[in-house]
């Protein structure tokens, strides 16, 4: 049977409407409520997700952002409509687990995962040029380990049910949004936590969040968007079909943050930012090091783990459960400047990511 | 005599990274690549193409598809 099926998404004009969906409805999204220059921001709401759970207390980070939930569960319907759902697993993955951990340490040190970067830079804040000039340094590292042979091994077909257990917990989380919704003034309800000042208190309505998430898993997962990729193609291959998307969500953003007046230049007073150049840029080496590690930028592996992917899953986890750590043990910067222990934890980071790319070879 | 590159079960951008490898190796002639989701299938074909190689055939068995690649 021949497999070859019209997919208008994976061409090059699909990638480019992928990139212009996402890089216009994030500011959209600021306009309705969400935080400056953070439309969407897969680190930081899932940094949210883990405030909203209490893996940490920090009272001005704390919602179950509905967009996270809509991107995996968009990418979940997409996969089972064209015949892609494919419950797989088992490559690798405590090391996975530990490569979503560190590469959320370096995002919450820049304070960005790369789609957030770029909406920052879209947004004039010209901090995130050293935030994307860390990312490329990093995704250039992970590269040369590919090329020594760098290798997570297989993964293998699994359970159906399997495939379900990351989408199950996002309609798990869906259903908390519901049972226990904000109450105006209140830090809790139920179990879910939720900040009465602060980013995390800064949101689009539930139902437009979730749409809009659901929205972009959906095209995503067609598309196959992935910012790192881009960057990682273009070095290894010289291959430009995955970053014409990031590019286009760059410009997109921009056009549509002039149009609704939200571009405002400069280093100083840029929001949920800060003026540290080197934190800026390690931060986001060790981010970029390690989303290269694991196949992927944080967005591309919530639209894995919606596609029955559990390796991707696993680095989500590590993610959520990295956020948590950040903001425990002071790791996470501040629009003040980095964490006490966030220039250690980046180090530390980059020590142990070299050490995986320099000894993970399939047997 | 074609030679066989199997990245089943293989994450991004090990599909490619092989096929290239592969293509860079034998120059010429003809490469079976299998690869067991959409997007490596995909992938490698795109990255055969801009290589200057011919897609001749994908056949889907199971969860496997079979890419075959030619160069004259």
């Amino acid at each position: 049977m021949s497999a070859r099926r019209l997919n208008f998404f994976a061409t090059r004009k699909g990638i480019i409407f992928a990139g212009a969906i996402i890089g216009i409805l994030a500011p959209i999204l600021q306009k309705l409520g969400n935080p400056p220059n953070m439309g969407i921001c897969v680190a930081c709401f899932e940094r949210d997700i883990a405030g909203a759970l209490g893996l940490h207390r920090v009272s001005v980070v704390q919602y179950m952002r509905p967009e996270i939930i809509g991107v995996v569960l968009g990418s979940l319907i997409a996969a089972h409509l064209f015949k892609e759902f494919r419950p797989r697993g088992g490559s690798a993955p405590f090391v996975r687990f530990l490569l979503g951990l560190f590469a959320m340490i370096g995002a919450l040190v820049f304070l960005g995962c790369p789609w957030r970067a770029l909406l920052r830079l879209a947004g004039g804040d010209l901090n995130a040029i050293f935030g994307i000039l860390g990312l490329v340094v990093g995704i250039w590292i992970g590269t040369l380990f590919l090329e020594r042979g760098y290798n997570l091994g297989r993964s293998h077909a699994s359970s159906r049910a399997a495939g379900w257990a990351m989408p199950g917990i996002m309609l798990a989380f869906l259903s908390f949004l519901i049972l226990f919704p904000q109450i105006p003034g209140q830090e809790k309800n139920g179990f879910l936590f939720y900040s009465v000042k602060g980013p995390g208190s800064m949101h689009a309505p539930l139902l437009v969040s979730l749409i809009v998430g659901l929205l972009i898993g959906f095209i995503a997962q067609r598309s196959r968007f992935c910012t790192v990729g881009g960057i990682r193609d273009l070095i290894l291959f010289r291959q430009t079909h995955l970053l014409s998307g990031a590019i286009s969500l760059l410009i997109f953003a921009f056009l549509t943050n002039l149009v609704l007046a939200q571009f405002k230049v400069g280093f100083e007073n840029q929001p949920i930012a800060h003026t540290m150049s080197v934190w800026n840029f390690l931060g986001m080496t060790l981010s970029g090091l390690s989303y290269t590690l694991a196949g992927g930028c944080p967005g591309r592996q919530l639209f894995l783990a919606g596609e029955g992917d559990q390796d991707a899953a696993i680095f989500v986890s590590g993610m959520i459960v990295g956020a948590g750590i950040s903001h425990n043990f002071g790791l996470a910067s501040t629009p003040q400047g980095v964490g006490p222990f966030g220039p250690h934890a980046v180090i530390t980071g980059l020590i142990v990511c070299g050490f995986i790319g320099l000894t993970m070879r399939e047997k | 005599m074609s030679s066989l590159v199997d990245a089943r079960g293989l994450s991004c951008p090990q599909p490619v990274l092989l096929t290239i490898r592969e293509i860079k190796k034998v120059q010429k002639g003809e490469i079976v690549v299998l690869v067991d989701t959409d997007t490596a299938k995909e992938n490698v074909s795109r990255a055969a193409t801009s290589e200057g190689w011919n897609v001749k055939s994908i056949e889907e068995d199971g969860m496997t598809y079979r890419i075959v690649i030619t160069k004259e």
